[in-house]
């Protein structure tokens, strides 16, 4: 890993937001951050970043639909996928695999374990 | 007048009547009946209207004056039961194919033959007497018109005969065309009509002669009547000879002959076609017999003012008087009047009584007879046409014998009179039969026994006595010299005239017998049948009946059964006929529908009678033996079946019901659940959000003792905001939880809500500030009580108010108004803010719908603040909604009742 790797994080909570971004400040990674789907999608046509951490509900475009879109797209091919949701239940978290994601990962988390979680996965690469 | 003329005049008459009866079956055959209408079917009933009536009435008022009528009025208040009784009754016999009165009793009571056999018995004796006093009625006018002395022409009295035998010709002729006695006789009906009209015609024309040519009108002869020293005391009802007992015999008897009469029974019912004629006849009726009466009186008064008292048999005038003045064209058309009157009762009453004749009593001896029924097996309904025929001859033959031996002893009246006495011995078993299902054949069998051994013992016996064919000494002291049995004086029973006296008796011990016999008798499974049939014909006549007939039959044996009556092209197109109109297979299977063998019996009912039928066929069918209780079983399940029906259809649609609510609350049930499971985990959902800043924050300060001051602090209050957040929505979601399950009690008292609004506006005051948002006020009086919860309307008007803050835009105003609108206290909140899309409209009071749908930045709450206000409004018994314009703004209302504070104000 040449460069700083790149971190977008998805939340249209302004706190978790503050907290994710915080912890990938301080692991050393590039961050963007998006408030809602829209966003994400804007940020998502000019960068490609090595992970993506979303959160699956938002009122405008939810974290399955950027998901898909990150998967379809071939400039975005390399970008890890991690689901950070409030939904817990078993089919939701189905689905987020199914749709592509290489990690899900239910709110409420544990900080340390989704720091160690993001590096391990961007070592993968 | 010459012999010669009289009689061509006659047989001239008959050849007419020939060519009307021929005529009428030519239109039959070509498909135009001329008798299927209620005139003709009316006129036919006037053959009660007899000889008797024509030359007799006139005989009776010299006796008796207006006495005469009685035999009029009862048939006139029948009239009135008309449709009830003959209606019944003539349903009856159609679905049950009757042909004839003792056919019909037979078959009420179990096809029985017995009854049938005693029924044609009294027929016999008791009508047979009566056709002889028409041959009787037929000779006197000939003597009367050729003015000859009585009995002393020898041509003259073969005359009769020879009319006598062309009669039997004549009703061979058109009434045995069909071996089918149900059929009905096109020609013979016709000529009955035909011949009403030329009576009635004739007999008013002289009434008219008498009265006008004679006379100078009614009042006329009844001014000279009344100077008449013999005549004044005919316009009084003579309480000697006409008490009232008399009349009410007279009228009683007659009601009942008008149906009862063989030929009477013949014309209404049998040869009925429509039951709607009845209709017609219930008022042409009663006028023809009002007409015909209404020159008895001048022409009786007349009679005995030209004659003089004693010269002349009163029962002549009418004949005699016309030939006093040499109007003998007049007269010979008058003879010829009185002439249809007795032809056609003859013609009728010997169709009705031979029919009885052959089917109730010779063709069953023939059927019983096994040696008889195989050697005939084969022409079977020749041998039935034979024997009706034989019954016509033999019938007629009696009858002429009788009028030359017996009749001389009688007056026309009284024979009458005892034919009527004898056949309203059939009113109890008849009239009870179709009404009561209790009686039974052995009280009818009783009864019609004892009612007509007393007839005849009362009746005839005296007559007998008196004509010296029997010792006197039974009249004048009784039988066996007991004087309780004296035939005029029966069991002491003085001051009578013999017809009441009569009547008395043998309808009491008839009545007497025929019930209490049948509430003690036990029925067989046929009577029952038979019983539930005729009781309630309506209800079974509609549709097609099964019958009560268990047993195996095929359909060759049922085939070969009916050719031998009806021929092989006629039951073939029968049994085809019926079967396809009731869909039932008759090629593809042999074992016969019980519905097929159950018509075949009527089939063969109508022509060899019920009785007999019912053994032809169970001569070819193993039949199971019916039980009772297998009939009642077939009763119940044929009755109950309209009513099961219904209670099915009403029992299916109840339960129908049922289900509908049932899948209806299951599926509400199913909502709640779902509901549930879903407020549960969007409860979770929601909580987790604060949680997650909360643990992550918490988390990273924990962990980072280094970060920057500013941060930290920044992290520590986002903590507590969250906590605080996290803490309200719990509260929210219990209360919401409490108002849903209703334990939260309303706390009721009466204040103003002015007051209400104005504080929660104030405390929202730094809110609005912050966005420069002015909250106006508006309201009616500075007063307005409400009886509410103050803290929850208070909680409502909060969470309406800062929800209008939230999406108001910048520099906007609100509006809280507050109506008092008389039951009602209405509240409104409105902003000008970006408004709700109308497709959220119907959500937006629903739990966590901001949740799911926010569409813009989500604003921080709990999702359950209008969920929560609607709870409350509604536990007010009020109504709250909301309206919006996308982009101009949003009102919310809610009404809340407010009877209370009216009725604590006064």
């Amino acid at each position: 890993m040449s460069d700083l790797a790149k971190v977008l994080i998805v939340d249209d909570d302004p706190n978790i937001l503050m907290s994710l971004e915080f912890l990938m400040r301080k692991s050393g990674y590039s961050v963007y951050i998006a408030r809602n789907g829209t966003e994400a999608l804007e940020l998502l046509a000019s960068n490609t970043p090595d992970i993506a951490l979303l959160d699956i509900m938002m009122p405008d475009v939810d974290g399955y639909e950027i998901c898909k879109h990150v998967k379809e797209t071939e400039e975005l091919k390399k970008c890890k996928i991690v689901f950070i949701s409030a939904k817990t239940k078993e089919s939701d978290i189905q689905k987020g695999y199914d749709t592509g994601a290489d990690l899900y990962i239910t709110k409420p988390f544990s900080t340390k374990y989704v720091v160690s979680k993001v590096k391990e996965l961007l070592e993968e690469t | 007048m010459s012999n010669l003329v009289v009689i061509l005049s006659a047989f001239a008459y008959l050849l007419l009547l020939f060519g009307v009866a021929y005529f009428a079956e030519f239109l039959a055959k070509k498909g135009k009946s001329i008798i299927n209408n209620g005139y003709v079917y009316a006129l036919s009933m006037a053959v009660f209207c007899t000889a008797w009536t024509y030359y007799g009435s006139v005989g009776k008022a010299t006796d008796d004056g207006v006495m005469f009528l009685s035999i009029y009025i009862g048939p006139t208040i029948m009239a009135f039961f008309m449709i009830p009784v003959l209606g019944k009754i003539i349903r009856i016999t159609k679905y049950q194919r009757i042909n004839s009165i003792a056919d019909f009793i037979s078959t009420r009571y179990g096809k029985n033959f017995t009854i049938g056999i005693v029924v044609t018995i009294i027929c016999i004796i008791g009508v047979i007497p009566y056709i002889s006093l028409q041959l009787k009625a037929i000779t006197s006018s000939f003597e009367i018109i050729v003015n000859k002395n009585p009995g002393g022409n020898i041509f003259l009295e073969n005359s009769t005969l020879i009319i006598t035998l062309i009669l039997a010709l004549f009703i061979i002729l058109f009434g045995t065309r069909s071996v089918d006695a149900t059929e009905k006789h096109e020609g013979l009906v016709a000529a009955i009509a035909f011949e009403t009209i030329i009576k009635l015609v004739a007999f008013i024309c002289a009434g008219i002669f008498v009265t006008y040519g004679i006379f100078n009108g009614f009042e006329d002869i009844f001014t000279r009547a009344a100077k008449h020293e013999n005549l004044n005391k005919l316009f009084e009802i003579d309480a000697e000879k006409s008490s009232y007992s008399s009349w009410f015999t007279m009228m009683f008897i007659s009601m009942m002959a008008v149906i009862f009469l063989p030929r009477q029974f013949q014309v209404s019912v049998v040869e009925n076609i429509k039951e709607a004629h009845l209709k017609k006849a219930t008022w042409l009726f009663p006028l023809y017999l009002f007409l015909i009466n209404i020159f008895v009186l001048p022409i009786a008064f007349g009679g005995i003012l030209i004659f003089g008292n004693n010269s002349l048999d009163a029962d002549t005038f009418v004949l005699a008087l016309p030939l006093h003045f040499g109007q003998d064209l007049l007269g010979l058309f008058i003879f010829i009047g009185g002439f249809s009157a007795a032809t056609s009762m003859i013609i009728l009453e010997t169709i009705a009584i031979s029919t009885m004749l052959s089917n109730n009593i010779i063709m069953p001896v023939f059927i019983r007879n096994n040696l008889f029924k195989k050697t005939i097996d084969q022409s079977f309904s020749k041998v039935i046409l034979y024997v009706r025929r034989i019954s016509i001859v033999l019938i007629l033959v009696f009858a002429f014998l009788y009028e030359k031996n017996v009749a001389q002893h009688f007056s026309l009246v009284s024979l009458g009179l005892i034919s009527f006495a004898a056949v309203t011995q059939f009113a109890p078993s008849i009239l009870g039969g179709i009404y009561w299902k209790g009686a039974t054949k052995n009280g009818a069998l009783v009864g019609l026994i004892a009612g007509f051994t007393i007839w005849f013992y009362t009746l005839v016996v005296p007559s007998l006595a008196n004509s010296g064919v029997i010792n006197f000494s039974i009249i004048e002291n009784g039988l066996f010299g007991f004087s309780w049995l004296k035939p005029n004086a029966l069991f002491g029973l003085e001051g009578f005239d013999s017809i009441t006296h009569s009547v008395i008796w043998s309808m009491f011990f008839n009545i007497f017998f025929y019930i209490v016999i049948s509430v003690n008798d036990k029925p067989n499974a046929q009577e029952l049948y038979q019983a539930e049939i005729f009781v309630n014909i309506y209800k079974h006549a509609k549709k097609d009946n099964q019958g009560v007939w268990k047993g195996v039959a095929f359909i060759p044996d049922l085939n070969a059964l009916l050719e031998n009556f009806l021929g092989a092209k006629r039951s073939k197109n029968l049994l085809q006929s019926y079967a396809q109109r009731n869909k039932i297979p008759i090629d593809a299977v042999k074992e016969a529908d019980p519905r097929l063998v159950d018509f075949s019996e009527k089939i063969l009912a109508g022509v060899i009678g019920s009785a007999s039928a019912r053994i032809m066929v169970r001569s070819i069918t193993k039949e199971e033996e019916i039980s009772i209780d297998g009939v009642l079983k077939i009763l119940y399940e044929s009755q109950q079946l309209i009513q099961l029906n219904k209670e099915l259809r009403k029992k299916s649609s109840e339960l129908t019901k049922a289900t509908n609510a049932l899948t209806k609350v299951n599926e509400q049930l199913k909502m709640i659940d779902i509901s549930k499971d879903e407020f549960l985990y969007t409860v979770t959902h929601e909580l987790r959000t604060p949680l997650t800043s909360i643990r992550a924050l918490s988390e990273i300060v924990h962990d980072n003792p280094d970060m920057e001051e500013e941060q930290r602090m920044e992290f520590m209050s986002t903590i507590v905001k969250e906590t605080e957040r996290l803490s309200h929505l719990i509260t929210q979601v219990l209360n919401l939880e409490k108002y849903e399950n209703g334990k939260q009690r309303l706390n009721l008292n009466s204040f103003n809500i002015i007051d209400l609004a104005k504080e929660a506006s104030d405390s929202l005051k730094h809110l609005a500030g912050n966005k420069d948002i002015e909250i106006q006020l508006i309201y009616p009086n500075s007063s307005l009580l409400i009886h509410a919860d103050e803290d929850l309307l208070r909680q409502v008007i909060l969470n309406l108010l800062s929800n209008a803050i939230k999406f108001s835009t910048k520099s906007n105003k609100i509006v809280l108004r507050i109506v008092d609108e008389q039951d009602e206290i209405g509240i409104s909140i409105e902003d000008f803010g970006k408004g709700i899309p109308s497709a959220e409209l119907p959500f937006i009071f629903d739990k966590f719908f901001q949740a799911h749908n926010q569409t813009l930045k989500k604003p921080q709450g709990s999702g359950l603040g209008l969920a929560i206000c609607k709870k409350i409004i509604e536990m007010h018994n009020g109504k709250i909604w909301a309206e919006s314009v996308e982009g101009k703004g949003s009102v919310f209302r809610f009404l809340i009742p407010n009877f209370g504070a009216r009725k604590s104000e006064q």
